[in-house]
């Protein structure tokens, strides 16, 4: 039960991170906060007690095996977190050659 | 044939591939060969949609074993089926327009790239019918826009995209916990299995809880109120053929298509969730509309109105959700649910055509403001009569389709006696229309304003879809015809009113 | 970068990328497979740049030839998805080739071979994003 609580409190973490600072490499260090957060949850659902690693070895008897489809879930969503930060780090190096600056009180030029 | 099913992701995504490698060496290979591959599409589609049949195929060939579904499978029933034709007609006629528009722009063959990726994404996300798969293919076809928004490196340009991937980021992470919960508490990621077990066993709080969820998560992705905050900046900034796909095709396809197929098909309809629809469809309606009007910009205004109109279709399909949840009349739900699946295909060609108009304009005068622009229907006969067509249709008057998917909406709700809802939809048609009368005149009638006179129309691949689109406006008021309207409409109302037919479709 | 950090990159380039062939080539076998085995020789390339440095237009080349790798590796994967609805049991994406025994290096059908075309692409589409970070760097200076 208190791991959920670990992982709620990270997702908090994240999300102030993204509301409060100014810097926008700070955004985007909470966005991928909060991310971690939701991968820990969903690695953490395939839990059995007393369960071991999924892997076969021949000549051996199978123990009790965890869930593998969480973990080849939060595989496939790194890789596209991944992807998503590449974006992003672009997009913000770009920015700063631009405007000149990482505040992003200065960055406002569309309005209305 | 059901591998045909294989061939709309498999196509795009081959071309995204192959136009880096051969575009080196040929430059003009990816203008040719993007309108190719997706009229394929288009023919693959309408056949499809005439013959009628579902149509299931079991990638890897995992069929179920013992009534366990293991594997993914693509279906096509009728709802999945219109939503393809308006995908892959709209998206090959924005890449004949995109031929001579993104001449400015350097690198193109990099653009063409992007658009086909992002074109196989959304025919995933439509054909699929696994919940992580979904989740893979929504990330796709979301990464390629923030990369197509950010296109030519203006300033405006780079700062919308940021705003753009940062609040899109935070709704695909709601929706992939939203995902992880429904694994934990069914133990399968099948959408056909799901819906079984929902029914029949219950988990009462905890369902409700995913459903917020996924309003929250997919609300952002079709900007709804009150997460529609990235809407006009992302589509006023990008380039024009972007901003028709984005604004025509992509809102409906990621959004309101995934959040409709879930509600109605995989969990079971409850009374506060249905409200909570028809209230957000309502604030985005009103609120859309009320900030259009102040707009000067020629491009915000349309973005805004887009806002509007994605407030109509959840107005019409929220309504027919609370009425089947009330346990009421059959007919009625239906047609409230017709009336919000028809102006969805609707807005999707006006809305394009709308912003290919906006585009040739910026194209000959490099402008967009409203207070510079002036008299240039004089100039441009063939832009301001097609843009005059698509305004006409969105404002809703006959004989345009405008008119009919808008009376419909509004006929179901008096109907249902919710009289405030049905005064409040057609106030804002009537202010839908001031504020595009505003626009005509502002940039089309009148006199030339200062600069203006040397303007010259656009060019032919610029102006060939826009005269097909606008000729699709009237064309599509023919939908109401009973004959035309049972094989076109009505199998997509089928399926979203009879709620199981999604789990016995796959055999279960 | 110092003499001590160039002397140890001499020496480890080459077992890192072995070691990331070893892990995209078992992983039908043990935990790895087709993504970490290719972040690995990304990684390994990137260690490479970052003790030596390089010219801008050398970098240049270097990326646009990365890119053509990442889109050939792509077809390679899809035309191996093809080649089994021509034969074998006509169904996209099975596993045709013969099953093996267990825990045997050849064995496991058609995986291995998606194995190293997926590792192939994700190392040739992770070393263009660190290049590209770096001549913007050099064109803001």
């Amino acid at each position: 039960m208190i791991v959920y609580l670990l992982c709620f409190i990270l997702f908090l973490i994240g999300l102030y991170g993204i509301l409060t600072q100014r810097n926008l490499i700070k955004i985007v260090i909470g966005l991928s906060i909060m991310e971690f957060s939701v991968f820990l949850l969903l690695a953490l659902i395939g839990y059995i007690n007393g369960g071991e690693a999924p892997i076969i070895t021949p000549g051996e008897p199978i123990p009790q095996f965890v869930d593998p489809l969480p973990q080849a879930m939060v595989l496939t969503a790194i890789v596209i977190g991944l992807a998503t930060y590449a974006m992003l780090m672009a997009i913000a190096i770009r920015l700063y050659k631009k405007y000149k600056t990482f505040d992003i009180r200065k960055i406002n030029q569309l309005k209305g | 044939m059901e591998a045909l099913l294989l061939l709309y992701v498999l196509i795009p995504l081959a071309a995204a591939f192959i136009i880096p490698v051969i575009g080196r060496l040929w430059d003009a290979f990816a203008k040719l060969i993007t309108p190719l591959a997706l009229v394929m599409l288009v023919v693959i589609a309408l056949l499809s949609m005439i013959d009628g049949t579902p149509a299931i195929y079991s990638v890897g060939g995992w069929t179920p074993v013992d009534g366990i579904p293991i594997g993914i499978s693509l279906i096509k029933d009728g709802f999945s089926g219109i939503m393809l034709i308006v995908i892959n007609s709209i998206a090959f006629l924005t890449s004949i327009y995109a031929g001579s528009y993104m001449n400015k722009y350097t690198t193109t063959h990099k653009f063409y790239t992007l658009f086909c990726l992002m074109i196989a994404g959304m025919n995933g996300v439509v054909l699929t019918g696994d919940l992580f798969n979904l989740y893979v293919f929504l990330e796709i076809a979301s990464i390629a826009s923030y990369a197509l928004v950010a296109f030519g490196v203006e300033k405006t340009e780079l700062e919308a995209s940021f705003k753009y991937q940062v609040l899109g980021g935070m709704a695909s992470l709601l929706i992939l916990l939203a995902i992880s919960l429904t694994y934990w508490m069914t133990g399968t990621l099948n959408m056909a299995d799901i819906s079984n077990l929902i029914r029949t066993q219950s988990f009462p709080t905890t369902v409700t809880f995913i459903q917020v969820l996924l309003i929250a998560g997919f609300g952002m992705k079709a900007a709804m109120v009150p997460f529609h905050a990235w809407l006009p900046d992302a589509h006023s900034s990008a380039p024009s053929p972007i901003s028709a796909m984005l604004s025509g095709v992509l809102i409906k396809a990621i959004g309101l298509y995934v959040l409709f197929r879930l509600l109605f098909n995989v969990f079971v309809i409850t009374y506060e969730i249905s409200l909570t629809i028809l209230i957000l469809g309502v604030l985005s309606m009103i609120i859309g509309g009320l900030l259009a009007i102040g707009q000067s910009d020629y491009k915000r205004l349309l973005a805004y109105s887009s806002i509007s109109q994605v407030g109509y279709i959840a107005l019409g399909v929220g309504l027919g959700l609370v009425i089947l949840s009330n346990g009421g009349d059959k007919d009625l739900a239906a047609l409230a649910i017709l009336g919000g699946l028809f102006h969805m295909v609707n807005h999707a060609v006006f809305k394009g055509l709308l912003f290919m108009a906006a585009g040739s304009v910026e194209h000959a005068t490099g402008l967009r403001n409203l207070n510079q622009l002036g008299g240039l229907g004089r100039m441009m006969p063939v832009t301001s009569g097609t843009s005059f067509f698509g305004s006409m249709a969105i404002s809703g008057l006959p004989p345009f389709s405008g008119f009919f998917s808008k009376v419909i909406i509004i006929l179901a709700a008096i109907q249902a006696n919710y009289y405030v809802i049905a005064i409040l939809a057609a106030l804002i048609n009537i202010i839908t229309l001031a504020y595009f009368l505003k626009l005509q005149k502002g940039i089309f009638y009148g006199l030339p304003a200062s600069g203006m006179n040397k303007v010259r129309e656009a060019p032919v691949t610029m102006l060939v879809p826009m005269i097909i689109l606008a000729s699709l406006c009237l064309a599509l008021s023919l939908l109401i015809i009973p004959p035309i309207r049972d094989v076109v409409l009505m199998p997509a109302v089928e399926c979203l009113m009879q709620t199981t037919n999604y789990a016995t479709t796959l055999g279960l | 970068m110092t003499s001590i950090v160039k002397t140890v990159t001499r020496l480890l380039v080459r077992v890192i990328f072995i070691y990331g062939v070893y892990i995209i080539l078992h992983g039908h076998l043990s935990p790895g497979g087709g993504f970490a085995g290719g972040a690995i020789i990304a990684g390994a390339l990137i260690l490479q740049i970052l003790a030596f440095g390089s010219k801008k237009m050398k970098l240049q080349r270097e990326e646009a030839e990365s890119s053509i790798f990442e889109s050939l590796a792509i077809l390679l994967f899809l035309l191996m998805g093809i080649a089994v609805l021509f034969l074998g049991t006509k169904v996209f994406f099975s596993n045709y080739l013969p099953h093996g025994e267990l825990g045997e290096l050849i064995s496991a059908g058609v995986i291995p071979l998606y194995n190293i075309a997926v590792g192939i692409e994700v190392a040739a589409a992770l070393f263009p994003i660190f290049l590209a970070l770096i001549i913007y760097k050099e064109e803001i200076k």
